[in-house]
């Protein structure tokens, strides 16, 4: 018994040492590791992030924004994104959070597909979205009226892009031919005509739009 | 045409994979039965104070796992406690205890549950200098442990089965750590962030603020994978952007995830001495997998429940560059490895989809499994399909030379009756107990009936099983949860672990016997199919009831 405690005791022992080893190791690692993204690869390594006509960094090209007022009505000069259950966790209680797209609280909303509050919410979202854009309920494509995982999709589906271009080329005075050929050039098709889906990146597409102008 | 798009999918990483498959396997092969160490390694064996050159008898192994897990979980704990005065902490506060516990199990079990939200919880300290090193060392332990049970096959009239010491340690620097630096790499240059910076506050195109999270993600995100333990350092896991922002972060993501364990079975067939072994094992590992993502790609394309029909396709909790094939394809991987990242909200899916991402771990996560355990998995599941056959035919059950006596017996039931017997008995205390019911109903559960059930077993699924992911909507936090998933992921961890060890021990001592024209083989088609039966069955059998309450009648709903 005595002899089984001693050894016990010395795995004890040998295994602390060994998790602190391991851990300086990993630490070295993450540092070796920052410091190559940042010596080659600073800009993907800092966040992708992007920057408007005067110089100033409107956000991230990887993570995406809402394109809305703060009562969350869309702005129709834009190019909307999907609906966000992402939340900003450093709101006072009594606000609600019109804006969502919170890249400090990234989340779906975890609803099931029987959940009667998404059913409504669906529902009012797709009818909302065919008037604001002159189409038939049935062509509001799925992602328009869905939550992404992460609360950041940067990105929408050509079809979610297509039925919103009448409507940005109308408010900013442009044709429908110059929109299209902006959301053509913010489009990445699937990779090697099979690896992903085809999106349009809403963020680089808004801001290049604002650039236009 | 979602077909279409699907059997690329799977034929482009089955062919990546069949590339990498000898040379990565001949490799690990090396790695473990080398007698040399390299230089930096008898650094690490002088500083721990070990002898390299030492065999280990099953007892001192297993001894040398739970003393090093054990003072892992410790480390981990007291890490997370002190956060506040820790450098690059982001102003967060030391972890509560019970979370800490949690998250601590969590962790050193290579599970990764995550009850806490890593954007309101943890700073970059806790996640690089703490989360990151289990993901190396516990995925290490899991390899160690698959190679000592090869070992029990391996070796003849043997009192030791290696050393543990020297497993962990070449596991780590000789395997996880050089493809985890190059795919690192890789992945910062596909748009992965990392750096220490403060968080970075925009106003953003239309004129509003927007708070973005930044940290050193691509180094821990890679190693995440590698070693499949699958806990984010977002909160959405590989769903966001900065982990995971396009289709080739997610299909590296994916190989990485598969890569060692798929390798693995020929590392196994090298040192058995029959690689075609190895073989027999990976095809049902395949078929399996390969069924799920059939299935998976079917649910969400076809069905018909109200959310699906009404926005006409199931894309809620999915991201739009990877869509139906790519979220159930790393889904699928995600949880047949035992990883537990998730690329979409697996609680969002449809009724049948998200049941087959549970099916994937109720079977033991063997297809193909996480990092060594799922090879060691699946050696015990051939044990029992081999003694199943010998009963078939009367004659005493062998497998690689090797009889499968009561002893080897016993080990191998118990080992495939811990994790269901966790799962069970987790749930029904969950709505049994009157406090932890009540602690359910008030705060944990995000939706109602059927799918709120579901929440409750895919939680107690995932921990059992080492996994991690989750339905996510459920708040795990509570005393309950956090107490009885801690629980529950280290029985599922350990006591397989333990038993595995003894197996290989008594496997050890014994001699080969030779084989006759009545030795069943092992190496056929045949066996291959008998083994899929056998995995199929044996979860089938168990779980049924449950998912009959869950996912079953939410989908017969529709």
């Amino acid at each position: 018994m005595k002899n089984a405690m001693a050894l016990n005791m010395r795995s004890y022992w040998a295994g602390l040492k060994a998790v602190l080893v391991f851990t300086v190791i990993v630490i070295v690692y993450t540092f070796l590791m920052t410091g190559i993204g940042q010596l080659g690869m600073p800009d993907k390594a800092n966040g992708s992030m992007v920057t408007n006509a005067s110089g100033q960094v409107v956000g991230s090209s990887l993570i995406g924004q809402s394109f809305v007022d703060k009562d969350g009505n869309a702005l129709p000069q834009y190019f909307q994104s999907r609906p966000s259950a992402a939340s900003d966790p450093n709101l006072p209680e009594d606000q609600t959070d019109n804006v969502n797209y919170a890249a400090n609280a990234s989340s779906g909303t975890n609803k099931g597909h029987q959940d009667e509050d998404l059913i409504k919410s669906v529902t009012e979202l797709r009818s909302e979205i065919a008037k604001r854009e002159g189409v038939s309920v049935k062509q509001v494509p799925a992602d328009a009226t869905t939550s992404s995982s992460s609360g950041l999709d940067p990105n929408i589906s050509p079809e979610y892009a297509a039925i919103q271009v009448r409507r940005v080329a109308k408010e900013r005075g442009l044709t429908e031919e110059q929109v299209e050929q902006q959301v053509k050039k913010y489009t990445t098709g699937r990779g090697l005509g099979f690896v992903g889906e085809p999106v349009v990146n809403v963020v680089q597409l808004n801001l290049a739009l604002d650039n236009l102008q | 045409m979602v077909y279409f798009y699907a059997i690329m999918a799977f034929g482009l990483i089955a062919i990546i994979l069949a590339a990498i498959y000898k040379p990565l396997g001949d490799y690990m092969y090396r790695v473990f039965t080398s007698d040399k160490d390299l230089f930096f390694e008898k650094w690490i064996y002088k500083i721990i104070g070990v002898d390299p050159r030492k065999g280990q008898t099953w007892k001192a192994y297993l001894r040398g796992i739970l003393g090093f897990s054990l003072l892992s979980v410790l480390f981990l704990y007291l890490l997370q406690r002190i956060q506040s005065v820790l450098p690059f902490s982001m102003g967060f506060d030391n972890v509560p205890g019970p979370l800490a516990f949690n998250t601590a199990a969590s962790f050193v079990t290579n599970t990764n549950w995550q009850s806490y939200s890593p954007d309101v919880t943890l700073g970059y300290t806790v996640q690089f200098a703490g989360l990151a090193v289990q993901n190396f060392v516990s995925a290490a332990v899991g390899i160690a442990v698959a190679i000592a049970l090869v070992r029990g096959f391996a070796l003849r009239k043997s009192e030791t089965i290696g050393n543990f010491w020297v497993d962990l340690t070449r596991a780590t620097m000789r395997i996880l750590m050089p493809i985890s630096i190059v795919m690192g790499i890789i992945l910062i240059g596909l748009g992965v962030t990392q750096n220490f910076a403060d968080w970075i506050h925009v106003t953003t195109i239309a004129g509003n603020q927007q708070t973005i999270m930044q940290g050193p993600v691509a180094s821990q995100e890679v190693i995440k994978e590698l070693g499949t333990n699958g806990g984010g350092f977002f909160n959405a896991n590989s769903s966001h952007p900065y982990e995971n922002p396009n289709m080739w972060t997610n299909l590296i993501e994916i190989l990485l995830m598969l890569c060692i364990p798929v390798a693995l079975t020929r590392t196994f067939g090298r040192m058995v001495g029959q690689v075609k072994q190895g073989y027999a094992i990976l095809g049902a590992m395949v078929i399996l997998f390969a069924a799920s993502f059939t299935f998976v790609v079917t649910a969400e394309s076809f069905s018909n429940d109200p959310i699906t029909s009404l926005t006409g396709g199931s894309m809620e909790g999915k991201e739009t560059r990877f869509g139906i094939v790519w979220s159930g394809l790393f889904g699928t991987t995600s949880t047949s490895t035992s990883t537990g990242a998730v690329n979409s909200m697996h609680d969002s899916y449809t009724a049948l989809g998200g049941m087959m991402y549970m099916l994937n771990m109720m079977l033991g996560e063997v297809s193909p499994g996480g990092v060594g355990a799922g090879l060691y998995g699946i050696l015990v599941m051939a044990v029992v399909a081999v003694f199943i056959a010998g009963l078939m035919v009367g004659r005493t059950p062998e497998y690689l030379g090797k009889k499968i006596g009561p002893r080897e017996m016993k080990m191998a039931s118990l080992y495939f009756l811990v994790m269901p017997i966790t799962v069970v008995v987790g749930v029904s205390l969950s709505f049994a107990l009157p406090f932890a019911r009540q602690s359910i109903f008030d705060t944990s559960l995000n939706n109602s009936g059927n799918h709120g059930f579901s929440e409750v077993v895919y939680a107690f699924t995932s921990a059992a099983n080492n996994n991690g992911s989750a339905f996510a909507g459920i708040t795990a936090d509570t005393p309950w949860l956090d107490t009885a998933l801690g629980m529950a992921v280290l029985l599922g961890r350990f006591l397989p672990i333990a038993l595995v060890i003894a197996l290989a021990g008594s496997l050890a001592k014994q001699d080969v016997v030779p084989v006759t024209s009545g030795t069943m083989r092992t190496d056929t088609k045949l066996f291959t199919g008998l083994l899929v039966f056998v995995i199929v069955l044996i979860s089938a059998l168990t779980f049924f009831p449950t998912l009959a309450l869950g996912p079953l009648a939410e989908g017969l709903v529709a």
